[in-house]
Parts: structure tokens; C-alpha cells; sequence
């Protein structure tokens, strides 16, 4: 194994050489474990502070899937049909989901077991996320020793390792698809680049796989699929094309793909629909190139080869359209899905697709956020890209590339911010560990020359620097201001990371804290206490109706059917319930009726200030239903252009069903000391309608916060 | 690698007196010639479990044998609720006098008809001679025997019972003199049957005195009044106790929970019930205390979905007392499941016999105060981290009251040294972790030397 060189070494200095080699190792393998440590211990906030729990509202639903596929095994998994959730349609689970995460945790999960440690699978799902974020620690040092070298590797370990805007996503108890499909993305492309490096095809082989899990994981594999091709075009067009780079993009597409084929959500979509054309574009265009290239070199005659060049090109572009075209027109190649548009145009989800637009994380990202999520990294990362563009190769490309798509797409919505994280750590890294090690190399060659001036180790470039030193005089405190400012930078970042980890992302969002008059800690476990109370005492075939919002909980927490829930495929339901909730109580009551609701579940603030409630979210609710129904108009609803719910609130706002059950009986309710009864404390006002009789609903439970209210619905009354 | 081959001599110390199965009945009359001179049947009715203290004087005719029985007889429905009964009797005279207690077993005489009395024999430790006289006290309890009428209420009504019995006491003798009192919790009786002499004071209720009763006498009556307190009924209860011999017994309770009485109709409004607490939900109940050993240590109280962030511990050197809130407050057949852990220190509860076994002397029944649990599991097993199964002893019962949480014992072999073996296991896994990696970075594994 060693180095020849080194035979040339004498003796002594020869088994120092292997020491140092060997304390290298040791120093980076602990710097390594210690990342890889951090990583997982900064993202156990949640459960110090609260609990082992899951977070949050998708959570549930993979929680709960999780659950069954380690009670029923894979292929019960695999073909489970769901009655428990968009009632009368149903889910087909197994067909609708990415089983990336549950599969992983299940597998996780029995491994343990087979280790005789009885864990119950709920540690190991709140426990996923976080492994996976310190596994993504030791990808960041790998693709960073890749595309930079080892240095700048363990930065970007560093930096990943407690970068908020991925932490934000995968803290324990946030099980979610992202929590293992950062990983998965990083893997993916780590394995890429390094088979564009090395033209190997095991390493294709490998980044094929990733990208299976990939897909397997996540819907965000949709980048990847477009950010190859894009980053291959690129390595064409910039006259980068290589031997190597057709070895792995043929490799990885195609076995990618049929991987990818696998998964049921996924299926034949992977050859058909808009979104992933690009790849089998380029794949096209790779053999064009390839057997152009073929020609070239046979024909030897640049005249010659010009024609046929001229001729084949026209030929591809024609047969690519035209294959295009027919395909578009004849619906075997579907069109772009609206997600992927209101990523192109952050416009298009507000004007076309209100449910897309209602959610909060998918809003266009603040500036502050940026600030928030990335600190110091959104200084470091432009002087990363000009060291990057400074030393252009295959992999910087790449990781240039990636920056600044993905960039782009955290501005367009606020979680793929998370997306954006790997890229711009990897590159903020490059400009530190280049940074650092200048500064460094330069303190050091400044304090060694005089020592060893006549030594073999400093050879012409030491020389070099020697005469830089005489012409900068005060280089060497410059160079030591430098590095004390970059650590003062970096110990900052680590300080801001871990507040905004404990303060802003370790909170379950199903148990509210707040502080009491006495300093105290205040708990609201209003919503436990509604679900387990729905899961002990209504009967077990009951319908729940709530907002979507709350749907993957109520099955996950409740056990009970809802009507819809988080997955949202289907617009016109959703809609229904959101005609439902701002209908008449009659006109609801029909729609109940017609839909076998037995409970109507409302989240209401007003008495706690908790603000994320119905009543604030109401508007969306009458915008998707007026998407679908046209009876349901919103300046209804508002008065002069204004959401009020005091007296002088629009008459269908105080009348319609949402309003009359989270008010029911709260103008009886003091609710702040010296407040008229039915003062509402998110909207600051004295509710309008204090005298609500409900006829064809009554209060079946009402949680001791007044946060979660439950009505059940009459059975229709006997005909006299 | 680790030889559990434990051979559990489950030796159930505690002998439980009643067995709530088939019982063998009788209306034969017993050929001893007892007779009961005077009976007091006091009937507590405060709570939802009714509690009957008997006191019998009894006497054997100077013609007869020796009698070593007195015969107790229940109708059928209330051996099926019977959950307990213990009896006790005086010996010596005045200053000295001391209560023996006495075994009772059902009795074996044979089945006539399905409605016929059911006999439970007291065994006298000593036989009583004929013309002698005994005084028994007789302690016993019926789950499930207040029936709540109307069965339906809503939040602002109060709970009303049925209680139903006899005036007379049944009893396959015959009976001189007796009376039978019956306390109730309020001042709020609906009704009661009248079999003069009947006499109210307040809220108890006096039968009698009746006088020369024949032997199986049943005079039916019906008792309705107001009873608030929580009926809280524990429908299954699984206590896992697994002794781990590194210094703890970890003890997991999973309670299946329900409120027993008239079952919630209508409205649950929190308004009312946050601003009238007196009135609204005067039934229902919001927190229950459970009592646990002292030192005990690492509790958590949760359920299917998490934490359940209300609880208290208080402790004490001689108790600790867990108040514990379910998570929302428990109205007529309202359901509420959870599970209460904890650890214990295992000085306190192992301890090694005379013979170099060792024992393990655990509180059997329920350690929630004032509940009926339906059904009952313990399990024991020892051992943590294993690698061959657990044996496990499992008792079971049905119908417990707190009367039941008296001491037993679990004897099992153990030798010392196995404690070892978990230790060792994870030393030599991290050892072989090491030594792969040591292997691995001195080894070189490439098909090729490198140039």
C-alpha cells in the first residue's frame, strides 16, 4: 500500500510519515464520529422537552402505515386498501404512497427486535429521522471530499450536520418522507458524481440504486430526474462530454429507471409523464452524440461529417417532435401536474389551485426565513461558487449546478429550502475549508521558514511565498485576524443553530406549551385529549368530519374514518366539506346527511389564543368551495373586502355552520378579565353572534382548552 | 448462552377465598342443629361497591354433634357478584376477646334447583359443642350490584340506584332475632320497600326487628336512592412485573377503565361543567388515586398516543400516592384506557429464602383505591436483555376489590452468576466491533497491489 515515494525517504522519517497518516485517520474518523453524534443529539430536543412522540400532521399518517406494515407484513402493506379515510371512496394506500420510510423503519424496527432489544416501533419511527440526518453527515463528507477534498468534506459534515433549514425537517418525532429522502438525494448524486469521475459502472450501478430509494422515499425525486439530464446537457454543451459521464447517465437511467417502475406510485408515469421527459430526452441525445462522435472518427472528414451532421440532426429533432407532439396530443404522455407548474411559476398555484396555495409551507420563501434556515452559509455560499467556478471540474459543475437550482426553488416555496440545504452547506463548506486552509497555509509557511531554510520540504513554492511575505508586511496578522474572524463566524453559526433548533423546531405542534402567570410551564394537550376521546367513546364505525388538516390525525390518534384527510387527491371532496362547513346549518346538514357524517370536528382558538384555527383558515375553506361550487361565493363572507366575525361581520359569516360551532355557547365565556363574555382572544374582538342555537347538531365533546370541539349529527328526525 | 432455565415454584401463598365459579348448591337442610339466636346485617351502601358486615350469634342445640360449619347462603345472582367474604370470630371473653379468622370454602352439597340458595361453609377452628354459642363476623362484598336507574342522565341529573336485597337475612337456618340496617350516602332516598317494621333516620334505613324467621326466608326489597360517587369499574387490568436482578423491578400496569354507572345521554357541555361544577356531571370523575409502594421511581402514566401530562406523585416513607387525571373527565360508560409504570428498588421486594431460593413478595390486586376490577392478570417473570425466552407466571382472577391487595410470593432459583451474561454479551459485541476494525485497517483487501 505505501507510496513508492516514500522508499526514497530515510528511515526515520519514514515511520513518521505513516504516524502522521495514521493520525490523520484518527483525528478525522473522531471528528467524524463526534459530527455524526452531534447530529443526532442536536435533533432530541423535542423529546427532552416534551416527549417520544410524533409531530405534526403527515407524520401521523406514515406513522400509522407504518404500524400496519409491521403488524400485517409487506404484501398486506402493499395491497391495502384504507376504508378508514376519505369516506365513501377510500384510499388505496399501497398504491398511493412512497413506502420509502415506512419500509426503512419497519426494517429498522426488526432488526433491532432480531438484536432481542424490545423496542416498540414508535421510537423507532420518532428515532428515523434523526439517524438518517446523522447518516446524511458522513454522505456531505464523502460528496465533499469528491467534489473539494477531505477538508472540506468534515466542513460540510459540520455545517450539515445542524444546518436549521434541515434540521427543521427532521427532528425526532418529525417522520416524515424527508427525514430519509435528504438522504437519499445526497446519496444519489454523491454516487453519481463520483461515477462521472471515475467512469465506473459499479459506481452507476450504485447511484441507480440510490435513486431507487430515492423514489421509493420521496415525490422530490422529480428533481433528480431533471437535475441529471440538466447537469449533462450542461457537460455537452460546455464540450465536457466524456467516456465517463455516458458510462454512468446510461447506467443510472436506465437502471433508475426501471427501478423506479417498481414503485407503484411511481409506475409507468416514469416513461410518460412531462415531468420526466427531460431525462429520456437527454438519454436520446447521449446516443445521438455518442454515435455522432462514432461517425466523426470514422469518417475523418470534417466537409463529410458537416452534411451528415446537418442531415442527422434534423432527422432527430423532427422524429423528437414529432414523437413529442403525437405522444401530448394523444394523451400517452401526461402533462405537466400542477405542483410542478406552481414550482416553474410561483404564481400559478394562487390563480389555479387554491388547495396547493392553502398551505403554509408551500407560500414563496421571506428573506428573514433564508436568514433563519441558512445564517452565515448564505454569505459563505457565493464565495463557495467563486472558488468552484475558480477550479472547474466535472464534480464542482455539478455541485454549482445543484446550488443554484435548487436555490431557486427554495425561494419559489419555503420547504424546499430543505432541498436547497445539502447544496448550499456543501459549497459554503468549499469556501471555508479553502479559506481556512489558505489562511493557515500561509500562517504556517511564515512561522516554519525560518526554522527550515535549508530543509528538503520547503522547496521553490515556500520560496514563492517567502517573497510574498516581503512584499505584504502585515500578511501574517491579517492572515491570523482572518482565521479568528472565520471561527468567531462559524461559532455564531453553531449558536444560532442550536437556538433554532430548540427554539423554533423542536415543538410537536400537537402538544402547545405556553408559560403560565407563575413562570410555569402551561401544557395544552387539547387535541390528544379529542382524539382519545373519539377513539374510546363514539362507536368504532363513526365518520368523523373535520378539515383535512386534521384527518391523518384523527385516523392515526382517533382510529375513526374521516372524510378527507392530508393526502388531498381529491379536490372535489375536499371541497364538499368545505361547502359544508359554509353552508347553513340546513344546507350542511344535507350534505352531512348525504356523506354518513356522525361527528363534525372544529379547532377553535378563541378561548386559548392558539391562532392556527378554523376560524383562521375558514376563507380557504370557502375559496376551495366555491372552486367547485359556484353557490359558495367569498365576498359573502366579507365585508368590503374584510374578514370580520364581530358585530359587524357579513351576515353568512355569522349564520354559516364553521361559525356556529366553534362559537357555540362561548358568548357565555369570559375569556380575559375585564373582556365582555365571548371575547375572542386570537381575533381581539367580542364575537358577533353570541345567541347560536344549533338544531340538527349538538355538542358531543368540547376539550378543556375549548381547542378542539366535537358536535355530534342528530339522526334525521321521524317523519310525523 | 444464558441458562434461564428457571424452575418457577409458583407457590401461591395466598390461598384466594372465593372463587366466584361454579359453586355447588344445596337446599337441603343441614343436619347439625344450628341455629342463629341473633343476626345484624348492616348493608353499606355508599359507594359502588356494597359492602355486607354480618354479625351472627350462633348456637348449637344442646341435642345435637358437634357442628365444625355454620353455613352462609346467597342467592344466585349475588354469588355471581360476590367478590369477597371473609369471616372472623370471637374468641375468649371481654378484655381478651380476639377475632379468629376463619376459612371458607363453597360448600359441596348438592344442586337441587337453579334458583336455590348458595351455600358457603365457615370452618370453625374449633368445633362447637353441642348448646355452645359463637359469635361469627361476617365480611363480605358485591361488585355490580347497583343497578343505576334511569339508566340514562344527563349532564345536570344526578345518579340514582337500585339497590336490591333481602329484609331478612337468608340463611338455611333459622333465624331467632334480627335486624338489618342500610346506610346510604345522601339524605336523597327516592324509595324503599317497606316490611314493617321498617324505620328512617336521615340516611339510613332500618329493617326489623324481624322474629323467628324460618329457615330460607327471602322477603324481597328495593332500595332507590342517590349514589354520586365514581363508579369506577376497571374491565380488564394487566400488571406485568419483571424483576431484573441488576437492582430494579420494573412494574407496568395497562388499566382498560370505565365508569360504571348511568350511562351519559345527550350534551357534554364544558361550560357548564367548567362553571357549575356541583351540579354538572355530578357522577363523573376526573382523577383517581393510585397507590404504590414507596421508593418507587421512574413513573409515567400514558396511553396508545403518548403522555398524559396530568398527574401527581407524592411520596412518603410509607406510601406513594399517584394522582392520575385520564384525559378528559369520565361521564356514565365513557371508556378510558391507559397504562401506569414504574420501577421499584429490588432490595425491598427480592429476598432470598431459608433454603437459598429466592422470593419475590409482591401486593396482589389493584392499586387503584375504590375500584372493581372485572379481570385481573399478574404476570412475573424475571431477566432483561435475553436471549432465551422469559418463563413468566401468570395468575389471573376475576371480580377483585381492594380487598384483595394482600402479599404473595413468587419463589424461583437463581444463581448469581448470570448476571454476568449480559454484560459480557455487550462487551464482546463492542470487543468484536473493535476487532473488525482493526482487522479491516490492517488488512488489505484489493485484488491488485497498486502501482
Amino acid at each position: 500500500m505505501a507510496p513508492p515515494a516514500l522508499d526514497s525517504l530515510p528511515a526515520p522519517l519514514r515511520s513518521l510519515r505513516l504516524k502522521t497518516k495514521q493520525q490523520e485517520l484518527l483525528l478525522r474518523v473522531s471528528a467524524l464520529a463526534l459530527i455524526y453524534v452531534l447530529a443526532f443529539a442536536v435533533r432530541l430536543f423535542s423529546v427532552l422537552r416534551y416527549e417520544s412522540m410524533i409531530h405534526e400532521f403527515d407524520p401521523y399518517f406514515n406513522y400509522r402505515t407504518t404500524l400496519f406494515l409491521t403488524e400485517n407484513g409487506f404484501s398486506e402493506f402493499w395491497n391495502w386498501f384504507d376504508s378508514e379515510s376519505w369516506y365513501p371512496l377510500g384510499r388505496v394506500v399501497g398504491g398511493t404512497l412512497f413506502p420509502g420510510l415506512m419500509v426503512t423503519a419497519a426494517l429498522l424496527h426488526r432488526l433491532l427486535r432480531a438484536l432481542s432489544l424490545a423496542v416498540h416501533i414508535r421510537e423507532v419511527c420518532v428515532l428515523t429521522a434523526p439517524f438518517f440526518a446523522a447518516n446524511t453527515t458522513l454522505v456531505a463528507y464523502a460528496f465533499g471530499r469528491e467534489i473539494w477534498d477531505s477538508g472540506a468534506g468534515l466542513v460540510a459534515a459540520a455545517l450539515i450536520a445542524i444546518v436549521p433549514g434541515y434540521i427543521s425537517r427532521s427532528v425526532a418525532g418529525s417522520y416524515d418522507n424527508e427525514g430519509v429522502a435528504i438522504f437519499a438525494l445526497l446519496l444519489t448524486f454523491y454516487l453519481f458524481v463520483r461515477a462521472v469521475n471515475t467512469g465506473s459502472l459499479a459506481w452507476a450501478l450504485a447511484s441507480a440504486f440510490g435513486y431507487f430509494y430515492m423514489v421509493s422515499a420521496w415525490g422530490g425525486y422529480v428533481f433528480i430526474i431533471n437535475l441529471i439530464p440538466l447537469y449533462v446537457l450542461v457537460l455537452l454543451v460546455t464540450g465536457r462530454y466524456s467516456q465517463r459521464l455516458y458510462v454512468a447517465y446510461n447506467c443510472m437511467y436506465v437502471l433508475g429507471m426501471l427501478l423506479a417502475m417498481q414503485i407503484r406510485f411511481v409506475g409507468f408515469q416514469h416513461v410518460q409523464s412531462g415531468e420526466h421527459m427531460a431525462a429520456m430526452g437527454v438519454f436520446f441525445l447521449l446516443q445521438v452524440f455518442f454515435f455522432l462522435d462514432w461517425v466523426q472518427y470514422l469518417l475523418n472528414d470534417a466537409r463529410l461529417f458537416k452534411s451528415f451532421l446537418r442531415i442527422t440532426l434534423t432527422c432527430v429533432i423532427t422524429v423528437g417532435a414529432l414523437a413529442l407532439g403525437i405522444g401530448t396530443a394523444s394523451g400517452y404522455i401526461s402533462p405537466w401536474t400542477g405542483r410542478f407548474y406552481s414550482l416553474l411559476d410561483p404564481t400559478y398555484a394562487k390563480d389555479h389551485i387554491p388547495i396547493i396555495a392553502s398551505v403554509s409551507e408551500h407560500q414563496p420563501t421571506a428573506w428573514s426565513s433564508f436568514m433563519f434556515d441558512f445564517h452565515i452559509l448564505l454569505f459563505l455560499f457565493p464565495a463557495g461558487l467563486y472558488f468552484c467556478f475558480k477550479r472547474l471540474s466535472d464534480a464542482t459543475i455539478f455541485i454549482v449546478m445543484y446550488g443554484l437550482t435548487s436555490m431557486y426553488f427554495a425561494g419559489v416555496m419555503v420547504r424546499l429550502i430543505l432541498v436547497a440545504a445539502p447544496a448550499v452547506c456543501l459549497i459554503s463548506a468549499i469556501a471555508a475549508s479553502a479559506t481556512i486552509k489558505n489562511l493557515t497555509t500561509l500562517i504556517r509557511t511564515k512561522s516554519r521558514s525560518p526554522q527550515t531554510t535549508s530543509g528538503k520540504t520547503t522547496g521553490s513554492k515556500a520560496a514563492a511565498k517567502g517573497a510574498v511575505d516581503q512584499s505584504l508586511p502585515f500578511q501574517h496578522n491579517a492572515a491570523i485576524a482572518l482565521l479568528l474572524g472565520a471561527f468567531y463566524l462559524l461559532s455564531r453559526y453553531a449558536i444560532h443553530c442550536t437556538w433554532v433548533t430548540s427554539e423554533a423546531y423542536s415543538s410537536p405542534s400537537i402538544v402547545l406549551a405556553a408559560r403560565g402567570h407563575n413562570g410555569g410551564r402551561v401544557i395544552f394537550d387539547d387535541y390528544r385529549e379529542a382524539y382519545y376521546w373519539l377513539r374510546q367513546n363514539t362507536p368504532p364505525d363513526a365518520k368523523i368530519m373535520s378539515w383535512w388538516d386534521y384527518g391523518y390525525q384523527i385516523t392515526a390518534m382517533g382510529n375513526r374514518t374521516v372524510i378527507v384527510d392530508n393526502n388531498t387527491w381529491n379536490n372535489t371532496h375536499i371541497a364538499t366539506v368545505g361547502r359544508a362547513m359554509s353552508s347553513y346549518e340546513d344546507e350542511a346538514y344535507e350534505i352531512m346527511q348525504s356523506l354518513d357524517v356522525n361527528y363534525v370536528l372544529v379547532v377553535f382558538g378563541g378561548v386559548t389564543g392558539y391562532s392556527s384555527d378554523d376560524i383562521n383558515k375558514f376563507l380557504w375553506m370557502v375559496r376551495i368551495g366555491g372552486g367547485v361550487f359556484p353557490v359558495i361565493k367569498e365576498p359573502d363572507y366579507l365585508v368590503n373586502g374584510e374578514y370580520r366575525i364581530d358585530k359587524g361581520a357579513a351576515p353568512k359569516m355569522l349564520n354559516c355552520l364553521m361559525y356556529k360551532l366553534c362559537y357555540y355557547r362561548f358568548g357565555e365565556l369570559t375569556t380575559e378579565y375585564g373582556k365582555p363574555p365571548g371575547y375572542d382572544r386570537v381575533r381581539g374582538v367580542e364575537i358577533g353572534n353570541k345567541d347560536i342555537k344549533l338544531e340538527y347538531l349538538e355538542e358531543a365533546f368540547t376539550t378543556s382548552n375549548w381547542i378542539v370541539r366535537i358536535y355530534k349529527v342528530k339522526p334525521p328526525k321521524n317523519r310525523s | 448462552m444464558l441458562p434461564l432455565s428457571l424452575r418457577t415454584l409458583a407457590t401461591r401463598t395466598l390461598l384466594l377465598l372465593v372463587i366466584a365459579s361454579a359453586v355447588s348448591c344445596s337446599s337441603l337442610p343441614p343436619e347439625d342443629g344450628i341455629r342463629v339466636v341473633s343476626a345484624e346485617k348492616r348493608i353499606d351502601l355508599t359507594g359502588p361497591i356494597v359492602k355486607v358486615f354480618l354479625t351472627l350469634k350462633v348456637e348449637n342445640a344442646p341435642t345435637a354433634s358437634e357442628a365444625s360449619r355454620v353455613l352462609l347462603a346467597f342467592t344466585p345472582t349475588e354469588v355471581q357478584h360476590l367478590s369477597i367474604v371473609k369471616a372472623t370470630r370471637a374468641e375468649g371473653k371481654h378484655k381478651k376477646k380476639a377475632f379468629v379468622p376463619l376459612s371458607i370454602e363453597a360448600s359441596e352439597l348438592a344442586t337441587t334447583a337453579p334458583d336455590a340458595p348458595r351455600l358457603y361453609s365457615v370452618l370453625l377452628s374449633t368445633p362447637l359443642k353441642p348448646g355452645d354459642a359463637t359469635t361469627l363476623e361476617v365480611l363480605y362484598m358485591l361488585t355490580h350490584s347497583l343497578e343505576p336507574f334511569p339508566a340514562e342522565i344527563s349532564q345536570s341529573e344526578s345518579q340514582l340506584v337500585y339497590y336490591r336485597d333481602s329484609a331478612v337475612l337468608l340463611s338455611p337456618y333459622h333465624v331467632l332475632e334480627q335486624v338489618t340496617y342500610i346506610k346510604m350516602p345522601s339524605n336523597r332516598i327516592e324509595s324503599f320497600t317497606r316490611v314493617d317494621p321498617t324505620t328512617r333516620a336521615g340516611s339510613e334505613v332500618k329493617y326489623g326487628t324481624y322474629n323467628n324467621q324460618m329457615p330460607n326466608s327471602y322477603l324481597p326489597i328495593l332500595v332507590h336512592y342517590e349514589n354520586n360517587r365514581p363508579f369506577a369499574v376497571v374491565e380488564e387490568l394487566v400488571r406485568k412485573v419483571e424483576i431484573s436482578h441488576w437492582g430494579n423491578i420494573q412494574i407496568t400496569e395497562q388499566y382498560k377503565l370505565k365508569h360504571g354507572g348511568a350511562r351519559h345521554k345527550g350534551v357534554f357541555s364544558r361550560l357548564e361543567y367548567q362553571s357549575r361544577p356541583s351540579v354538572s356531571g355530578a357522577s363523573s370523575f376526573k382523577n383517581l388515586l393510585v397507590r404504590l409502594p414507596p421508593r418507587v421511581h421512574s413513573v409515567y402514566y400514558r396511553d396508545e398516543i403518548g403522555n398524559i401530562s396530568s398527574s401527581h406523585l407524592r411520596t412518603d416513607s410509607h406510601k406513594s400516592e399517584l394522582e392520575i387525571e385520564p384525559r378528559y373527565p369520565l361521564f356514565g360508560g365513557w371508556h378510558c384506557t391507559f397504562t401506569v409504570g414504574y420501577g421499584l428498588p429490588l432490595q425491598d421486594f427480592v429476598f432470598e429464602s431459608v433454603d437459598g431460593r429466592r422470593y419475590i413478595n409482591l401486593t396482589f390486586g389493584c392499586p387503584l383505591l375504590d375500584t372493581v376490577v372485572d379481570d385481573l392478570t399478574v404476570k412475573t417473570s424475571y431477566s432483561y436483555l435475553d436471549v432465551v425466552g422469559r418463563t413468566t407466571v401468570v395468575l389471573k382472577k376475576k371480580n377483585v376489590v381492594g380487598e384483595h391487595n394482600v402479599p404473595f410470593q413468587v419463589y424461583y432459583e437463581f444463581n448469581p452468576i448470570f448476571m454476568l451474561a449480559e454484560p459480557l454479551m455487550l462487551i464482546s459485541a463492542v470487543l468484536l466491533f473493535f476487532v473488525a476494525f482493526i482487522a479491516y485497517l490492517h488488512m488489505d483487501l484489493s485484488i491488485r497491489k497498486s502501482s
